[in-house]
């Protein structure tokens, strides 16, 4: 991981979609009126009679997905995650996880890493109201490398998924070559002092606190969550028998998200104490996404000092 | 197969009204007002209108209809079983444990269902993007979307009523079963609801008002919208909740509600008479 080159997700998102346009003529992409923020601009530069901005209106935006999929589309459907996994809950449920509709929702701006525009934009429970629907996969990509992997991936995935994109830019962790797998995280290491399970924005610090606690004889490893659902039982369960403590860390709340599903997997197979950073059941705040990071205890030095303590 | 006798698309609609009753009557639950107004529209679209074939149920040429008003699936589900999708036995296995009609349609259950819906206000949406799809292909498609009053409360529909317009979707059709009453009673009073053909000409579309049981009148609607270009239409059909049953006709309590034995016995004798043949 070189943490100077760094790329936001939504711009990955951007790219990849573009490139998949070209081989994949059945990809459409819809946004509501944030194509620049979702960097869905890229495709509809290249693909202006497959792009279609409906407006702000997600809700809408949601159905006629539904409805361009029934006819054989592939929809990526974009706005801000507060917008899609929020505003369109029920869109999202009825029109498209209960008929199990190929519909790709892409939503960017997820977590306090949004920054500056504050509690209203920063989504911090769409993990946990996504993973709760029937039929629908939930991926929470964290570098360059895994979103591109992730958006080609899709394409050839039949049914509802949400991918859960960020706005700062955040260390390219991943080879171009590394190779992924829907379902299956990445352990990085084999430290036995704890696991760090960690998911988008979060895992790059995971990996900066990895190495920095080597050097005070500290050995943890770290498992990249990227898909949420269906979540990697298997790693969860492997990681709580060879390390002696569990901690999630997510730009998220700790409530229904990652924290959450390693419970949820812990307490039935392997039952193990977890300790859970992330959002505290509060809203967010305005401010730099760097610094909003410290402010809620999401960042390296954070799991430093939990694990130094 | 287009049916062009009047008389016979009369019986087909009293034949649907039938299936309604005996659906709701042996579910004890769903909805007949709602579905009672809409069977003139549905047996005038699946036999005149569509272009259908329940040989070729998932052909990707044929024409596409969602049920926005999703709650009326007793009308959709005895129209489907009259066309032969499934057979008109299964209709009294409406609502029951097992069945594969459900108590709103379920596009991955029941044959011919084009859209799942039931949350009202969302099926038009999916409406607008089946119509954008076939503009996209070229496919000739046309989408038919039947939408209630009550359900035009909802803000979304106004949303998909503005990317109809911004899209020129002339292959879209909504029609409005426009009966006047929602649960709670009479739509202007509810929600205050006024001016509807006016609201949807100024979002942009070709609206035509005609009486929704009338046959005639909605065939030659339905040819209309179809000659209008550049623009969606919608048919704001003039209904009667509960039509067809004398004691449910103009009753909002009836909105979802099933008959007893003596009140079921009253709707299938009153519906029997009104065949022409049978």
């Amino acid at each position: 991981m070189n943490i100077e080159n760094k790329i936001a997700t939504r711009q990955s998102y951007g790219e990849a979609l573009a490139n998949l346009g070209e081989k994949n003529e059945n990809v459409v992409v819809l946004d509501a009126d944030l194509s620049t923020a979702t960097k869905t601009n890229i495709f509809a530069k290249k693909f202006p009679d497959r792009f279609k901005n409906i407006g702000i209106a997600e809700q809408n935006m949601m159905g006629i997905a539904a409805g361009l999929s029934t006819c054989g589309k592939i929809p990526y459907v974009s706005t801000f995650a507060v917008f899609a996994a929020g505003r369109a809950y029920d869109q999202i449920r009825n029109s498209i996880c209960y008929p199990k509709l190929n519909v790709k929702i892409c939503a960017t701006h997820a977590g306090v890493t949004v920054g500056e525009d504050g509690a209203t934009h920063q989504m911090l429970e769409d993990i946990s109201l996504m993973r709760t629907l029937p039929n629908m996969m939930v991926f929470s990509p964290s570098d360059d490398v895994q979103t591109k992997w992730l958006i080609h991936t899709l394409a050839q995935t039949q049914g509802p998924a949400y991918v859960r994109l960020c706005r700062l830019a955040t260390p390219v962790i991943y080879n171009e070559n590394e190779k992924f797998e829907i379902g299956k995280a990445v352990m990085h290491g084999d430290g036995t002092d704890a696991t760090i399970f960690a998911t988008g924005v979060t895992v790059a610090e995971a990996l900066k606190a990895k190495e920095e606690l080597a050097k005070r004889n500290i050995n943890i490893r770290v498992v990249d969550i990227h898909t949420i659902k269906p979540i990697d039982k298997k790693t969860i369960v492997k990681c709580a028998k060879e390390t002696k403590r569990i901690i999630t860390v997510e730009d998220h709340s700790i409530i229904g998200g990652l924290g959450s599903s390693v419970c949820e997997v812990l307490s039935e197979e392997y039952p193990t104490k977890v300790e859970r950073m992330g959002i505290n059941d509060t809203f967010g705040v305005s401010g730099k996404g760097e610094e909003l990071m410290e402010y809620f205890h999401i960042t390296a030095k954070s799991i430093i000092e939990k694990l130094c303590n | 197969m287009k049916i062009t006798k009047i008389e016979t698309l009369e019986n087909i609609a009293n034949e649907i009204r039938i299936g309604i009753i005996n659906e709701v009557y042996s579910a004890q639950s769903g909805h007949p007002g709602g579905s009672l107004s809409c069977s003139d529209i549905l047996a005038v679209l699946y036999f005149n209108q569509m272009n259908i074939d329940p040989k070729k149920p998932n052909a990707s040429e044929r024409d596409r209809f969602v049920l926005s008003k999703g709650h009326c699936a007793p009308a959709l589900y005895a129209t489907l079983a009259k066309k032969g999708y499934f057979s008109m036995d299964d209709l009294i296995n409406f609502r029951k444990l097992g069945s594969n009609l459900q108590g709103h349609p379920d596009m991955n259950k029941v044959l011919g269902v084009d859209m799942t819906t039931g949350s009202l206000g969302q099926g038009l949406s999916c409406a607008v993007g089946m119509a954008i799809a076939s503009k996209m292909d070229n496919a000739g498609r046309r989408v038919y979307c039947l939408v209630g009053d009550g359900e035009i409360e909802e803000g979304q529909i106004w949303e998909a009523a503005m990317a109809a317009s911004k899209n020129k979707l002339d292959n879209l059709c909504v029609i409005l079963d426009y009966n006047g009453l929602q649960i709670d009673g009479k739509v202007e009073d509810v929600a205050g609801l006024v001016d509807i053909k006016e609201k949807f000409e100024s979002f942009g579309f070709n609206a035509i008002e005609t009486d929704g049981h009338s046959i005639p009148n909605l065939i030659h609607a339905f040819d209309s919208a179809k000659q209008k270009k550049g623009m969606p239409s919608i048919i704001i059909a003039h209904t009667i909740k509960g039509k067809g049953v004398s004691f449910m006709e103009n009753e909002a309590s009836w909105h979802g509600k099933a008959p007893n034995e003596e009140q079921y016995n009253n709707a299938i004798s009153q519906l029997k008479q009104k065949s022409f043949v049978n």
